[in-house]
């Protein structure tokens, strides 16, 4: 087994950015945790590409590893680049519900079409917090954010479920409160061949958690544990009943043939032809 | 193996452009469709698996130029293709290949714009767009091609550019050099000149904002190289807020380019040391420009021409030195005006600048228009 766990071994000496009681640090923890479990001493096996946000920071540049801080919403395609021709690394994509399910979102449904063998942690406030609280795609339906004055009119995306019915060989939501949980879903996706995914739902005080009449972050902890249901449990409720319920839990684990797998498969019919010519 | 060999073809010009990009060591091409560029993803699709690269059509023009950017960072050399409405669309990420010195080359086929204008129609209106169409301080280094030979040569110098400044190179073609077939020569490897980026050594921690072109890391290497879009120090990381980190940096990266300007800059010029009348001309304009010349040559007229292979950065010392023998600069293009102000700019009164412009239907600026062009203005002088 590998030595006792220090998140200090896989940072670069820098202070964190986030906000008092921010759901990044526990997600950041999570991860770290659930690669310190698979043996990883350090993160010289990985590749991380993230977009624009404040959990786009989690690993750029405080992750003393390789990583790419790209534009708002294209860490997917940034980190199916790098998949391609480096398919022995694990490339790993951290990114908020505006960056990946918003402005991302195509990237993220044709990666998990595709199955392209890259690892997405999306973290949902709920919320866009870098840019101070505006309505995200994941917002709940009434919640008065600085462009919904008067209560927000779109149903929020079932982003988990989408992400596994496009073809993905693992999805999994979990809230910062199932830590345990969160961190086993993040050994699953770190050694799962093909996309997986996790939606983490995370507190974000300042820009979510005060629209709702909660000033800190235990009081969104307690509110996540009181709304969470498993599958099963809300497999026995009406659409009605599930409003503004986290329903967590692992939504697909399956094998598929993943991306690379299939690009390697036209390679070599690729180089056929080209000794026939 | 499978890269081009040596000897003559009768190739279409986006046929040249990929296998250019093949000789050139390109490994990974990313693109979405758009006419009239698509014969290139086509041919990459068909051409570069044969030389164990990859090729994906990816969902939009943004997801292409981001794969291509990650795959850059792998140590590949990488490409895409689009056509305006695609070219509008990467910019942000051309911006951030600016800002990161990712080295990646994108080729954009002009078509008629603004908007889907006449998608199958050659136009030239995207000079102005290649040198700003990222938002923020930048250089550019834009190149031209006028032949299927240059759609070929100008692909791997485009690459060599991108390597050797670590930065985006935009390949400028336009419809009907993209579209024509022409005979046109490949040179045997041994003649033709490839550059490499320059790698780090194992203790190197300096990766960004250096006037001499900092060394590229690879991922997966160990370097544990941090990239950002953000303003960034030497080392990668981010200063958000501080104005010199910033200052130094943006700084940087003009200069890189700017202080190379005489080594970028290629072109081809005509009798611009001895003329009455002098043209700019860039892409297939430069094709009536040959014919109009020898016209006016017939009629007693002495014309010179510069030639753009770069637009960006602009020769402006070689206009502003044929326009000390000229008396008026003829300026055609398949745009209501664009390279002109440049031309304007560089000519700095010396000469009269006079505009030949055309666009719609694809119809080129034919020799006649521009010899009519010609002869008024030595009367007029
Ligand atoms: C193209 C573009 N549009 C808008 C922005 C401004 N912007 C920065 S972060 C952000 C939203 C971030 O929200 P999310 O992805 O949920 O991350 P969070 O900060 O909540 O973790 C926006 C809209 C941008 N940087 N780029
Ligand atoms: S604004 Fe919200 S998401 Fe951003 S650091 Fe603060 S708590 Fe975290």
């Amino acid at each position: 087994m590998t030595e006792t766990f220090t998140i200090r071994k896989y940072l670069r000496d820098l202070t964190l950015p986030f906000c008092a009681g921010c759901g990044c640090v526990t997600v950041m923890n999570c991860f770290l945790r659930a690669v310190h479990e698979l043996g990883h001493n350090d993160l010289r096996k990985f590749v991380f590409c993230s977009g624009i946000g404040c959990s786009a920071w989690i690993p750029s540049p405080y992750f003393e590893a390789d990583s790419i801080h790209t534009t708002h919403g294209r860490s997917i395609p940034v980190a199916l680049g790098v998949k391609l021709m480096r398919p022995d690394l694990n490339v790993v994509v951290f990114g908020g519900d505006g960056d990946l399910a918003g402005i991302g979102l195509s990237h993220l449904v044709h990666a998990a079409r595709r199955n392209v063998d890259i690892m997405v942690v999306m973290v949902n406030n709920m919320i866009y917090g870098m840019t101070g609280g505006q309505v995200a795609p994941t917002t709940p339906l009434g919640v008065r954010t600085t462009t919904t004055p008067y209560g927000s009119f779109d149903p929020p995306l079932d982003t988990v479920r989408l992400v596994a019915t496009a073809g993905a060989s693992y999805a999994a939501r979990w809230t910062t409160m199932h830590f345990g949980q969160l961190k086993e879903a993040m050994k699953a996706a770190v050694t799962t061949s093909g996309f997986s995914f996790i939606e983490a739902v995370s507190p974000c005080p300042p820009a979510f958690g005060k629209k709702i009449g909660l000033k800190d972050a235990a009081g969104m902890l307690r509110l996540f544990k009181e709304n969470s249901l498993s599958l099963e449990q809300a497999d026995k409720m009406t659409k009605e009943e599930l409003e503004n319920k986290i329903v967590v839990g692992e939504y697909v684990r399956r094998k598929r043939p993943t991306f690379t797998e299939r690009i390697c498969e036209t390679l070599k019919e690729a180089e056929k032809t080209a000794e026939e010519n | 193996m499978a890269k081009p060999l040596a000897g003559t073809y009768f190739w279409q010009g986006n046929e040249a452009s990929a296998e250019g990009a093949i000789v050139a060591g390109c490994r990974f091409f990313a693109g979405y469709p758009i006419t009239p560029a698509s014969e290139i993803l086509e041919h990459m699709a068909f051409r570069l698996p044969q030389n164990g690269g990859i090729v994906v059509q990816m969902e939009d023009e943004m997801a292409a130029l981001g794969a291509v950017i990650g795959a850059s960072w792998t140590g590949a050399k990488a490409m895409t293709a689009t056509s305006g409405p695609g070219f509008s669309l990467m910019q942000e990420l051309l911006g951030y290949a600016f800002m990161t010195e990712t080295p990646c080359v994108v080729v954009d086929v002009q078509r008629a714009g603004p908007s889907t204008g006449q998608a199958t129609k050659c136009g030239q209106g995207d000079v102005m767009q290649a040198r700003w169409g990222i938002h923020g301080d930048h250089a550019s280094i834009v190149l031209s091609p006028n032949s299927v030979q240059e759609m070929f040569e100008l692909t791997i110098q485009a690459f060599n550019l991108a390597e050797t400044y670590r930065t985006p190179v935009v390949l400028l073609a336009d419809e009907i050099v993209a579209h024509m077939r022409e005979r046109m020569t490949v040179p045997s490897l041994e003649q033709t000149t490839i550059a490499e980026r320059k790698k780090p050594n194992s203790t190197e921690k300096q990766f960004f904002g250096l006037k001499q072109v900092a060394p590229m890391p690879s991922v997966g290497e160990g370097f544990n190289v941090a990239v950002t879009g953000s303003t960034h120090d030497e080392q990668g990381y981010r200063f958000t807020a501080d104005p010199l980190v910033h200052r130094r940096l943006v700084r940087g990266l003009v200069e890189k380019i700017r202080s190379n300007t005489d080594r970028i800059v290629d072109f081809e010029s005509y009798k611009t040391d001895d003329c009455d009348v002098g043209i700019v001309c860039f892409g297939c304009t430069s094709r009536a420009v040959y014919e109009a010349v020898e016209l006016a040559e017939d009629k007693d007229v002495k014309v010179g021409f510069l030639r753009l292979k770069t637009i960006w950065p602009f020769p402006e010392k070689n206009v502003n030195s044929m326009a000390q023998t000229a008396h008026v600069v003829i300026v055609p293009e398949m745009n209501l005006g664009e390279i002109l102000y440049e031309v304007d700019r560089a000519v700095q009164g010396a000469a009269k600048v006079v505009p030949l412009n055309k666009i719609g239907g694809g119809e080129m600026i034919t020799p006649e228009e521009l010899l009519a062009e010609i002869v008024g203005s030595v009367k007029a002088s």
